[in-house]
């Protein structure tokens, strides 16, 4: 198939997550929350979230107990720095074996 | 009163899998600027990181229009997008974003920007700094600080950065902003207050590079805030004239208690080897500014 | 076809009387002589309200056309102008406006570049970015530049690339003519508003313009293979090479309205019997018609082939035109230094392999404003004329009126 079906003869984007790909594999480690000891989890409200202001990567939606998209997540370790509370740790990839990522995001390669 | 981090909207309009580093500051501020202007904005944006962040064709890394242009012409780019969605009717549909960084900025983008806030034209300049050519691989901007190593600085650039804040208050233009990618709060204060103003609004903030600056990326808001606190980073706003400190610059001109440079300049390769006598010589350029940062302050109070 | 009034202007006024009737939205561009008038012109029309466009009196040409450039992008249809160093000042952005396929109308007022300075004419500036992706037509006199100003939006708005409108500095751009302005009917009937930009800016359908493009087709979020660089430039190209057609119709289609054409690709004098053909661009073709009439006086069957639309380079239309006649003496007004003259160079490559090619002569004159008259014309033909009966076949360019030895 070719190009001119793309229906533009410029070169324009449309937005989509994983431009450059599965930005989940370049990580070495892995952010892991542990509920006990988040601010937000732990009064179940939606309180705290410096780790969801300062991801460079918007990889974390808030809540009472953020959520972590380790799709896309590049292991940069600054939301466990950050974490007031030390709640994230910064768990290296290998103790998981291969790095999982989510199926459904394999179209934006 | 100043936004709290619980207040900032939730709609993300940088997106996760981009081609950025671990870690980039860059992120972090774009992800405010974006919230503060509520996605209602076209960006027009020249060859830098920016360009990396933003994605290649055919895939867009951010949820806004966006408008890329050549190294020189940021400026010039956003008085056309001005004048042509004024010509086209459009004007009020959204706000006229350039943002380029300190080397498109403060060197080769100097020119178009000064024509530009000369004519007070109506768009929001926002200076990414990083305090390099990071896209070219680290070499030594007219922003670059004294003492950092860089491509083209081996054994550490000697001058002071340029105040770029300062140069365009002399343009006279109506809001001039100096913040920090790290205190993101700050970042969507500023934008939303240039937001609402019309002419040239020029909002400088300073993003961590953990590729260019040498250290571990987990640390890029932990090092942005210890530049803020040794007073190299200030946060301020000037508004119509009237000189402010902001956030954490305007507690730190209260409490008097700002870390030493030193501090700062040991916690990056780039700065490593720097001699005592440079450190002390930067400490004495730094205590300068912020007194007469603080002098301002207190006379605009 | 209503009547428009006659009035006697410069071809800086020319173009800026068809930058009116365009009802261009954005104007930013630099002074430079001997362009400034053109920018002066239109900054009090825009200030008495006549023309009501945005003008932004930028710091550089760089700026110039870079605003056009973004409003462009943005729907508005804009212009600019400029000479010598300002376009090479600009460079980047020409590569840019043509890359970005953004239908820009700029006029070149024709003038020698620096180092040394000199303000006055030849036409080695366009000729410098020929190579850019914009469309070039050259001018012959001051009426062609109004007519050509109005017909260039027409061209670039149907191909999305952007298009240059050449006039010899001071030799046009500063004496007047009588020319003919046609009516704003009979123009707005010839340049409807411009369509909808290839470019979307638009808040709720963000697009990311102008990216890095990798050398290999990639695939979208839905699998869909877009273009590498190469499919763009190609693309690009096949614009370019449609404008042999666009520019030939777009002359017809004013000529319906307005009563005036010029010939599309190229025009020709006393050329249906010539053996011995006149080849130049701008108002030295006006000088060649002159020069074949002395000639024909002196038995010789010249004619003149003028070139208006000189990118895309018209190569069929001159192999039909000069195949079986006996030769054909090239003057150009700018060099490829370390070669020849461009249009001359352009023209062998056209007629190479065709077996009844005519021999091509170079000749290279007027640089910087050097006096070219029809008789120094006339003297070059006879000397091709005599390296013809010597049987040379190649000879370095004719310097035309070179004063180094007497
Ligand atoms: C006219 C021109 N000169 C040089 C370059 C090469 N170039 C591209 S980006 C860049 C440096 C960008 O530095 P800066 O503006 O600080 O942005 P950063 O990459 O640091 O984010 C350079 C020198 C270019 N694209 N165009
Ligand atoms: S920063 Fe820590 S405490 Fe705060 S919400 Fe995130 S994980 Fe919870
Ligand atoms: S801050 Fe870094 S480590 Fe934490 S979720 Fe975001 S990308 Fe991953
Ligand atoms: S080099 Fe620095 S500024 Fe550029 S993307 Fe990497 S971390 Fe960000
Ligand atoms: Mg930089």
């Amino acid at each position: 198939m070719g190009t001119r079906e793309c229906g533009s003869p410029i070169a324009m984007s449309r937005p989509s997550v994983g431009e450059a790909g599965l930005t989940g594999d370049w990580r070495n480690s892995r952010p892991v929350m542990d509920a006990a000891k988040c601010l937000a989890a732990k009064s179940g409200k939606v309180t705290c979230q410096l780790c969801w202001a300062y991801c460079p990567d918007a990889c974390i939606t808030q809540g009472a107990g953020p959520a972590i998209d380790l799709t896309y997540c590049k292991g940069c370790g600054i939301c466990a720095e950050e974490c007031p509370a030390g709640a994230i740790a910064m768990v290296p990839e290998a103790e998981h074996g291969t790095c999982e990522i989510d199926a459904a995001a394999e179209v934006a390669r | 009163m100043p936004t709290k981090i619980l207040d900032l909207p939730v709609t993300e309009r940088v997106l996760s899998g981009n081609r950025a580093c671990a870690g980039c500051g860059i992120g972090i501020g774009l992800r405010a600027i974006t919230k503060a202007l509520d996605g209602r904005m076209v960006m027009t944006v020249p060859a830098s990181c920016l360009t990396v962040l933003g994605g290649m064709y055919p895939i867009s890394s951010v949820d806004v229009p966006w408008v890329n242009v050549a190294f020189p012409s940021t400026a010039a780019a956003a008085s056309g997008l001005a004048a042509g969605l004024r010509a086209m009717g459009k004007a009020d549909e959204m706000t006229v974003l350039a943002m380029a960084g300190d080397g498109g900025t403060g060197d080769i983008g100097i020119q178009a920007l000064s024509g530009a806030a000369e004519r007070n034209d109506d768009f929001i300049y926002l200076c990414y700094d990083n305090e390099a050519y990071m896209n070219t691989g680290t070499q030594r901007s007219g922003l670059t600080p004294a003492g950092a190593r860089t491509t083209t600085t081996w054994s550490g650039k000697r001058e002071n950065p340029k105040d770029m804040p300062r140069i365009m208050e002399a343009h006279g233009i109506p809001y001039v902003a100096s913040t920090s990618a790290v205190y993101p709060t700050d970042v969507y204060d500023k934008v939303a207050k240039a937001r609402t103003i019309h002419g040239l609004r020029y909002v400088h903030m300073n993003v961590p590079c953990p590729s260019g600056w040498g250290f571990d990326p987990k640390d890029t808001v932990r090092l942005g805030k210890m530049a803020v606190d040794a007073g190299l980073v200030v946060l301020y706003e000037v508004e119509d004239g009237v000189f402010r400190l902001t956030g954490r610059s305007a507690a730190l001109a209260k409490s008097g208690k700002r870390t030493p440079v030193a501090d700062y300049i040991a916690t990056q390769g780039r700065f490593r080897g720097m001699p005592d006598g440079s450190v002390d010589e930067v400490q004495a350029w730094v205590d300068a500014r912020w007194d007469g940062y603080v002098r301002r302050d207190t006379a605009g109070r | 076809m209503s009547t428009g009034t006659t009035e006697v202007m410069t071809g800086n006024e020319a173009a800026a009387a068809a930058v009116k009737l365009a009802r261009v939205q954005v104007v930013a561009a630099y002074p430079i002589t001997p362009q400034s008038p053109v920018v002066e012109q239109l900054s009090a029309w825009v200030e008495s309200g006549e023309l009501p466009a945005e003008f932004v009196t930028v710091e550089s040409e760089h700026s110039a056309l870079t605003v056009c450039i973004t409003a462009s992008t943005v729907g508005a249809r804009v212009f600019t102008a400029t000479s010598a160093n300002g376009l090479a000042y600009m460079t980047e952005q020409v590569w840019w406006a043509a890359g970005a396929r953004l239908p820009i109308v700029m006029c070149i007022a024709n003038r020698a570049m620096a180092a040394p300075w000199n303000v006055l004419n030849d036409q080695q500036d366009s000729m410098s970015v020929r190579d850019a992706g914009w469309v070039q037509l050259y001018c012959r006199d001051n009426q062609e530049i109004l007519d050509t100003t109005l017909q260039a939006y027409r061209i670039a708005e149907r191909l999305n690339v952007p298009v240059m409108v050449c006039y010899d500095g001071f030799l046009l751009s500063h004496t007047v003519m009588p020319v003919s302005v046609p009516s704003v009917g009979d123009a707005d009937a010839f340049l409807p508003k411009r369509p909808e930009p290839l470019q979307i800016v638009d808040v709720n359908d963000p697009r990311n313009i102008g990216p890095v493009v990798i050398a290999d087709p990639r695939a979208d979020a839905s699998g869909q293979s877009c273009h590498g660089y190469m499919e763009i430039r190609a693309l690009h190209q096949q614009a370019l090479l449609a404008a042999l057609e666009v520019v030939p119709e777009v002359d017809a289609e004013y000529a319906a309205v307005v009563g005036r054409g010029w010939g599309g690709l190229t025009w020709e004098y006393l050329l249906e019997d010539a053996e011995l053909v006149l080849v130049a661009a701008g108002s030295l073709g006006t000088q060649a018609t002159v020069a074949v009439e002395t000639l024909r006086a002196q038995g010789v069957q010249a004619g003149v082939l003028g070139i208006r639309c000189y990118r895309p380079f018209p190569a069929a239309a001159l192999r039909e035109r000069l195949v079986g006649r006996k030769g054909v003496l090239v003057f150009d007004k700018a060099l490829s230094y370390g070669y020849e003259g461009p249009i001359c160079a352009d023209l062998r490559a056209a007629l190479s392999g065709e077996p009844d090619a005519p021999t091509v002569w170079g000749a290279v004159c007027g640089l910087g404003g050097r006096d070219v008259s029809p008789d120094h014309l006339v003297d070059a033909a006879r000397r091709a004329l005599a390296d013809g009966h010597a049987g040379t076949r190649h000879r370095p360019t004719d310097w035309i009126n070179l004063r180094l030895d007497g």
